[in-house]
């Protein structure tokens, strides 16, 4: 479990972190979203003491990060996978942070596999690796000590399809098994799909946190039905307020029980019940609306 | 795919046990060497150790086929290549940005730059038992060669202050890594210190007799100096203590502030 506290980073008079704080929950992955500069990476080099805080403070299992006696162990850490010596193998790498840990030897070669590096791979230095080579390296240093909670900054970057399908296997994985995940990302979809709850972060502030069910409510539903004006007639009667979509369904802002509830009630047959697209991009890009370089544009 | 099996269900574990300073610093030690700069910076020593020898027995004059000639000739090169050994092995950190991972797994940052500044001790240390007895080497060989009598001219406490003179060399590196954290400025603030400054000072003594009295005092490098070549009176000493102060120990001090304080991004 992390916990954050009123964390806050200014540095004069620009606050980069402003007054933030949730929790991020034993067996769930939370998704710490927020466009470019919105303050996640400074947050998350808060939680493990790399910056000082101005104020506030936050706790990994109860206790400050710099308090824990072999971090590497309890808490997984990747913030930048590019951030190696480019001269060292990834086993080098690996094996100094298994040294560091006081693993077994044999850990080094377990996790190589379990993060896919093939051992020709793994002897490559790592200025020759490309960024899905890193960022698994770097979800390799994370996982070698076997912790009970991950901190990563953007951990699809540089992955390619079947790469981000991996991460988010292992990440759910992990988490299913009582793992705490906390991940930042700047792509929705993919935050949409792996995270449990989301905490949604603008200019340093917290604008939106709750889980993922409630965003997705909150997107509103489509719906289809072969006799359309029936169904739309079914919802208005029910209170539901309704329009109609470019390519002619039917969207309300009522979750997608409600819609189908008022269907079965006036016996219309839906062919489409879903929350409508691009819920949490919605949400994401109004709430962060003042925030983002491209406000005329949005 | 064998079963690897992560398992992170075990919120509180009990009694992790610390990180010891010991694998910091056999840690620190492999980092030293484990890159390819790295390995030749250390291949280097033993290089040029070699290189001094053949070329004192080679040019040299018979009469100064001493050992001090060789332990001096071994050593000088030393004390520009121990001191980037010690700088790099903190800069790297900033410079490499891998202290992301490092500051992380010991979120201690004392403890790193102490186990760094043992292990830059150790290698200087290691390094100078070798450069003693390549010079020794060279001695026998060299004075066989030339048929002269074999000068054994470096007592112990001689040889004592030699490695002193090298570890201060050695602890300016460290000084000046922490101080600038990042490689290029503190390579370039080394050949300021070592080259620039006891030439400037040495002008000035040259043409001010008032500064000429003081330099023991303020040329950190002077007053080094003595150590490689011979024996201190006491006063000598407290030119080192004092010079040791001022320049070594309080930009250190500053330094490793800075490294406590600094954001490591």
């Amino acid at each position: 479990m992390i916990t954050i506290d009123s964390l806050s980073k200014k540095y004069g008079a620009h606050t980069v972190v402003d007054d933030i704080s949730f929790v991020a929950r034993t067996g769930r992955v939370t998704g710490f979203l927020g466009p470019n500069g919105a303050g996640k990476s400074t947050s998350m080099r808060m939680m493990v003491g790399l910056t000082s805080p101005t104020s506030g403070s936050a706790s990994i299992l109860g206790r400050r990060f710099a308090d824990l006696p072999n971090p590497g162990v309890e808490v997984g850490v990747m913030l930048d996978a590019s951030a190696q010596h480019a001269g060292r193998t990834g086993r080098e790498i690996l094996t100094i942070a298994q040294r560091m840990m006081g693993l077994p030897a044999h850990r080094v070669a377990e996790t190589l596999e379990l993060v896919g590096l093939t051992e020709t791979e793994a002897d490559r230095r790592v200025g020759n690796f490309s960024l899905g080579m890193r960022q698994r390296l770097g979800v390799a240093t994370a996982l070698i000590g076997d912790p009970s909670v991950l901190i990563l900054d953007e951990p699809a970057n540089g992955l390619d399809p079947a790469g981000i399908r991996w991460m988010r296997d292992l990440l759910r994985g992990y988490a299913n098994k009582g793992g705490t995940v906390l991940l930042s990302s700047h792509l929705l979809h993919e935050v949409e799909v792996i995270a449990d709850d989301i905490v949604m972060i603008g200019n340093g502030k917290i604008v939106w946190q709750g889980s993922k069910t409630e965003v997705l409510g909150a997107a509103g539903t489509v719906a289809r039905a072969p006799d359309m004006f029936a169904l739309r007639r079914a919802l208005e009667a029910s209170g539901v307020q309704t329009s109609v979509t470019d390519d002619g369904a039917i969207r309300t802002d009522a979750d997608s029980t409600r819609v189908g509830r008022a269907a079965l009630a006036a016996g219309v047959a839906l062919t489409e019940l879903r929350t409508a697209h691009g819920g949490l991009e919605d949400m994401f890009l109004e709430l962060t609306a003042n925030t983002q370089r491209e406000r005329k544009a949005a | 795919m064998t079963a690897i099996t992560i398992d992170p269900a075990r919120e509180e574990r009990i009694a992790v046990p610390h990180v010891p300073l010991n694998r910091v610093i056999q840690v620190e030690l492999r980092k030293m060497f484990d890159t390819r700069s790295g390995f030749w910076l250390m291949a280097s020593i033993v290089i040029i150790a070699l290189l001094t020898t053949v070329g004192v027995v080679a040019f040299a004059p018979d009469t100064d086929l001493t050992y001090y000639t060789f332990a001096k000739a071994i050593g000088f090169p030393m004390t520009v290549v121990l001191p980037m050994i010690a700088i790099l092995s903190i800069t790297g950190e900033w410079s490499q940005r891998s202290g992301l991972t490092t500051f992380t797994l010991v979120p201690h940052r004392d403890r790193i730059i102490l186990a760094k500044t043992l292990s830059s001790v150790a290698v200087a240390v290691t390094s100078m038992l070798f450069a003693f007895a390549i010079g020794a080497l060279g001695n026998v060989v060299g004075t066989a060669i030339a048929g002269t009598e074999m000068v054994w001219d470096v007592s112990l406490a001689r040889g004592a202050n030699i490695v002193l003179g090298s570890l201060l060399c050695l602890l300016t590196g460290t000084m000046l890594g922490m101080l600038f954290r990042s490689s290029a400025g503190a390579l370039v603030a080394f050949f300021v210190y070592a080259f620039l400054l006891p030439t400037v000072s040495g002008v000035l003594a040259s043409i001010q007799d008032r500064f000429r009295d003081l330099q023991p005092w303020v040329d950190f490098n002077y007053a080094q100096g003595a150590l490689f070549s011979g024996t201190l009176t006491g006063e000598q000493w407290a030119n080192v203590a004092v010079t040791t102060a001022t320049w070594l120990v309080l930009p250190a001090l500053l330094g490793l502030r800075l490294v406590m304080r600094s954001e490591v991004k």
